[in-house]
């Protein structure tokens, strides 16, 4: 047991030197990672939320042979700039991005207007320009409006009731709160708490062998009269208290920075106070010996440092595939899922954000079932460096 | 004391010692000698517990490698062929590690560091964090790691690969002062130089087996050649 805290305090001094894996371990992860996640958050909200006000600009050919429309138009907020172009030219000016978008009247627009039959307006525009397709959508709704209300007069003047136009009445009722509508911006928010918590520990766990064996220190190390577990326990105990560390970082900067981003006006809370974010903390500690189990695990299979760094950073999306899993399933959780480390913490960390009460059984399922998991790779990390070819 | 009964090893196909037998005894200085690849290496790591031998066994003062390894590995200190530090550690950080590992408390470990870095003349690197150490200066370093726990027996592979002059002739002294303290000083080496100035005992390996052991003086005389280098030579063609 002594040996195991020898080894303990080494290697988390040792790493506490190394400035390089410090930085990356401790303040780019935990410190820059919710900064950046917040700054893209805020600048999303903030377009989405000025987009909705934005006038829309629409040019216009042959406006003079539709002045109603063009009136009802300009009365929705529409600015409306006459162009002198036939329809090959308006095809043109879209496709060469002059102008967004043109509605061409068409010569007899009015003739059919005053007949009764549909009146042909033509509206270039080109899908495939995402940034433009948010107004389009709003002009093609203005028009059909425009549409609505002519036939309404019409119905109206033969003495028949409009009513008559609108069978059912549907009405769209969002029952999403304010809480659970800032859980889906706030969706990957476990998925990076999961890969913070492991790059806290990346670099122990990959010192413990490959490290270690590449420096040529692994071979001294193992002529002490200690069992060879203690050695690795000791190691596996180093990284985990990195990647606690880390963990406790990276929640502390989100709930701090997540004060700043603004989602109460668009009327999504953020339920990451204090009491909720001791509670991530919590629910995310039994991922840590499995995490600091699992990359020692792969890095001792490695020989060299930057082999052992290749193959951490494809570990590092082991615990997304849960989670893309389940949301690519559309799984809600259950007692089952809750056995499946990663998504399980991803199921309770959204429970938290979401203010919705857990089962008790689920969280007892998911800490015992990360557990027992990464016991399990201790005592099989344990046996690996009992064996003579770790020497390489 | 360090005694090896019929020891075998091998790696997949290749058998890289076979029925190796060697005594190594307190109070003098064992050279083993042999060509590259000759199984030297295999042979030390097997005595100080790192590898375990596929048949046989070697005793450290009594305690089997292969039965006991934790009672054996207390009894040694090692210089590994590749005496790796740590570079984030001073020195004294790194004999202080050790010192633990072996379960010396605290204030034990402090003094013998102390009295090591002395001995060894360190005292100007340390308390410098390894990295960018010289040769010497990690040699130094290693060596004071692999005394700290006061071993009866000293194991040593090629540990004066790479050194300059100044530092082989610390080593040197040091192994000397060893043996007049009564210890076990084992190592290997292909230099027949070093073997001969150094040596008490030699025993010559090649392709995993002994060729031969005694005082230098008795293996030249039994191969009826004038030096150690020459001996070498006829056994290893002869073999």
């Amino acid at each position: 047991m002594h040996a195991i805290l020898t080894v303990f305090a080494k290697e988390f001094r040792e790493n506490l030197r190394e400035r390089r894996t410090l930085f990356s371990a401790l303040i780019l992860g935990p410190l820059l990672g919710p900064l950046l996640f917040a700054a893209a958050l805020s600048l999303s909200l903030e377009r989405s939320a000025a987009e909705g006000d934005r006038p829309v600009s629409l040019a216009v050919a042959h406006a003079e042979r539709a002045p109603n429309l063009l009136a009802f138009l300009r009365q929705y907020g529409v600015t409306v700039s006459a162009v002198q172009l036939d329809a090959a030219a308006a095809r043109a000016a879209v496709q060469a991005h002059r102008q967004e978008r043109v509605l061409v009247v068409s010569e007899d627009f009015a003739a059919h207007l005053a007949q009764g039959t549909p009146a042909p307006l033509m509206l270039y525009a080109d899908s495939s320009d995402i940034a433009a397709s948010r107004e389009g959508a709003r002009v093609r709704s203005l028009l059909a409006q425009y549409g609505t209300v002519v036939a309404h007069l019409r119905i109206a003047a033969r003495g028949i009731d409009p009513l008559v136009l609108a069978p059912i009445a549907v009405q769209d009722i969002d029952v999403s709160t304010p809480a659970t509508r800032s859980v889906l911006a706030l969706g990957t928010l476990s998925y990076f708490l999961l890969l913070t918590l492991l790059m806290g520990g990346m670099y122990l766990a990959i010192d413990a062998t490959a490290g270690e064996r590449e420096r040529g220190s692994l071979e001294p190390l193992l002529t002490v009269p200690v069992r060879r577990e203690f050695l690795i326990f000791g190691k596996i105990l180093a990284a985990c208290a990195y990647m606690a560390l880390s963990l406790t970082l990276t929640v502390t900067a989100f709930a701090i920075t997540l004060r700043f981003t603004g989602l109460e006006r668009l009327g999504m809370s953020v339920n990451f106070g204090p009491r909720v974010a001791i509670a991530v903390i919590l629910c995310c500690l039994p991922l840590v010996p499995l995490g600091a189990a699992l990359m020692t695990l792969v890095a001792a299979y490695t020989r060299t440092y930057r082999e052992a760094q290749t193959w951490l950073g494809l570990v590092l999306l082991v615990p997304t595939l849960p989670i893309a899993f389940a949301g690519l399933l559309g799984l809600r959780p259950s007692l089952t899922l809750m056995a499946v480390p990663s998504l399980s913490q991803h199921f309770l960390i959204t429970s938290l954000l979401r203010d919705e009460a857990v089962p008790a059984s689920y969280l007892a399922m998911s800490v015992l079932a990360t557990l027992t998991l990464g016991a399990l790779l201790i005592g099989l990390a344990g046996r690996l460096y009992r064996r003579e070819a770790l020497l390489g | 004391m360090i005694e090896a009964r019929h020891l075998y090893k091998h790696f997949g196909p290749v058998t890289a010692v076979r029925d190796l037998s060697l005594s190594a005894a307190d109070a003098r200085i064992t050279g083993l000698v042999g060509p590259n690849g000759a199984g030297k290496s295999t042979t030390l790591r097997m005595l100080y517990t790192v590898l375990r031998p596929d048949a046989g066994d070697a005793c450290i003062d009594g305690h089997s490698a292969v039965h006991t390894p934790l009672a054996a590995a207390a009894r040694l200190g090692v210089l590994a062929h590749a005496a790796g530090i740590y570079p984030n550690l001073t020195a004294r950080e790194n004999v202080l590690y050790f010192g633990a590992l072996h379960g010396l408390t605290r204030a034990d470990a402090r003094e013998r560091a102390a009295e090591l870095i002395g001995l060894l003349e360190m005292e100007e690197f340390a308390d410098r964090r390894a990295k960018g150490f010289s040769q010497g200066q990690r040699l130094k370093t290693a060596l004071a790691r692999a005394l700290v726990h006061r071993p009866q027996n000293l194991v040593l592979d090629e540990p004066t690969n790479g050194l300059d002059v100044m530092a082989v002739r610390t080593l040197r002294r040091l192994l000397r002062q060893l043996r007049t303290a009564g210890h076990c000083v084992l190592f290997s080496s292909h230099v027949m130089q070093e073997v001969s100035e150094l040596c008490d005992e030699v025993v010559v390996i090649a392709a995993g087996t002994v060729l031969a052991s005694g005082t230098p003086a008795e293996i030249c005389a039994r191969s009826g050649a004038a030096n150690l280098e020459e001996a070498f030579v006829r056994l290893i063609d002869g073999g």
